[in-house]
């Protein structure tokens, strides 16, 4: 299994002419790059009323991210940390305007300003401490807490990250969660170590009903044309449950003061454990959270 | 970098209060046509600030956006036709943007403006 791009050397350096060139040409990963794109769009939930927006598009790279925003008729800001993938971009005379900057330094922009933001492949960069001075921790603070205050009241940011195992996914996600977001992971293809995808959907303000995660998408319909991801899928195939990250309902949440902690609630926590690399999990059974006869 | 990104920049160096509105030094401007998207601008509109907006024009030589504005003119296809030019249509190639309150320079290169902060502004 080849070295996650990540372990290999800053984003800076990493992304360097070659490399960013040899990004951009392979069909293979404009292909992918494009389809995440289409689908942090699509979680991104826009108004459906046909008006532009502005977006921010943070690790936009050479653009490719980005051209799914301008073929959908919106302007967006990309903000990328090598020079190499942005002069790829001018060279592709993608539309929308370009920024060099460190995401982990924060965003440089006015309170309230900005309509969206999608990332594609990107975030995970942050998880790496490559120089001294780079707190991970505090660089995922620092990107989250300005990203919050940039986005407009309500709008959403759709982060697809490479997570390089669940205590990572885990440091990303509470950091966001820390910053005031709310909503939760989308994993599509859960079932495919290939195609599964991670999507941090993110909202501004306090949850409502319009905030309610989307669906995750089933089966495993990218993995023909996807190898592993650019940035290198990991295999352990830890499934991260989408409804359990999801608010429940009312419904759901009078039943569970009804019955205590009862069948649902136990077969979530066992998940839990398993997904937490327990081993001495027992399997579910229709036995699983049955009140017990009293014995005398 | 056109004026719509400028008038969301702000300076975020560390301890900056007043990061907002970067000023514009430029060397190299460059004018591309682009569609007018009306809907787009009346968006965008409540979202400027318009003052920092029409100093910017003027300073790039845009000298034909008014200081005052009322949402009403949004419906006016002239006015449309100048806010869409400044907003959209001017790009500050080669320049600087100037923090307003530490004076420090952001370069800007081939349309692109260097954010990175130092390790000592973070
Ligand atoms: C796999 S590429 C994805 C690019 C683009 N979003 C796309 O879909 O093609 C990841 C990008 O994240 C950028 N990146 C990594 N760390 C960053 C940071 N701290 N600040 C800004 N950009 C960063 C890299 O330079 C690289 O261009």
């Amino acid at each position: 299994m080849s070295i996650r791009p990540e372990r290999q050397a800053p984003p800076e350096i990493f992304y360097n002419d070659t490399e960013a060139r040899k990004y951009t040409t392979s069909s293979r990963i404009v292909n992918i790059q494009a389809k995440l794109s289409e689908r942090a769009l699509e979680l991104l939930a826009l108004p459906d009323d046909g008006v532009s927006r502005l977006l921010l598009d943070i690790g936009c790279g050479s653009g490719l991210s980005g051209e799914t925003l301008s073929e959908n008729g919106h302007h967006w800001i990309g903000m990328d940390i090598s020079e190499a993938m942005l002069d790829v971009a001018l060279e592709r005379e993608t539309e929308g305007d370009l920024l060099l900057s460190d995401i982990g330094q924060g965003m440089p922009f006015r309170p309230g300003t900005l309509d969206g933001a999608i990332s594609i492949s990107a975030v995970q960069w942050l998880c790496n401490a490559d120089k001294s001075c780079n707190n991970p921790r505090l660089r995922l603070k620092a990107f989250f807490g300005t990203l919050y205050k940039c986005l407009a009241r309500g709008a959403r940011a759709v982060l697809q990250i490479y997570p390089e195992s669940p205590q990572q996914l885990e440091m990303i996600s509470s950091a966001a969660m820390k910053s005031g977001f709310s909503g939760g992971l989308v994993v599509d293809y859960p079932h495919s170590t290939r195609a599964k995808k991670y999507f941090l959907v993110l909202s501004c303000g306090p949850p409502s009903t319009a905030t309610a995660l989307p669906r995750a998408k089933e089966g495993n319909e990218m993995s023909e044309d996807e190898e592993s991801g650019s940035e290198c899928d990991e295999d352990g195939g830890t499934t991260v449950n989408v409804s359990e990250r999801q608010r429940p309902s009312k419904k759901q949440r009078k039943d569970s003061k009804k019955s205590g902690k009862g069948r649902s609630w136990i077969l979530k926590k066992k998940e839990q454990r398993r997904h937490r690399g327990y081993t001495n999990v027992p399997d579910d059974s229709k036995y699983t959270g049955r009140k017990r006869k009293a014995h005398f | 970098m056109r004026l719509l990104t400028h008038n969301m920049l702000a300076c975020n160096i560390k301890g900056v209060t007043k990061g907002f509105p970067l000023g514009i030094e430029h060397t190299r401007l460059e004018t591309k046509e682009s569609e007018l998207n009306a809907d787009f601008l009346r968006h965008i509109f409540p979202k400027l600030d318009w003052k920092a907006f029409h100093e910017a024009a003027q300073s790039v030589g845009v000298n034909n956006i008014p200081d005052q504005v009322e949402p009403v003119m949004l419906d006016d296809d002239e006015f449309l036709r100048k806010f869409h030019h400044a907003l959209l249509e001017v790009h500050l190639e080669e320049g600087a943007l100037i923090c307003p309150e530490t004076g420090r320079r952001f370069p800007v290169t081939k349309g692109v403006p260097n954010m990175l902060l130092n390790e000592d502004e973070v």
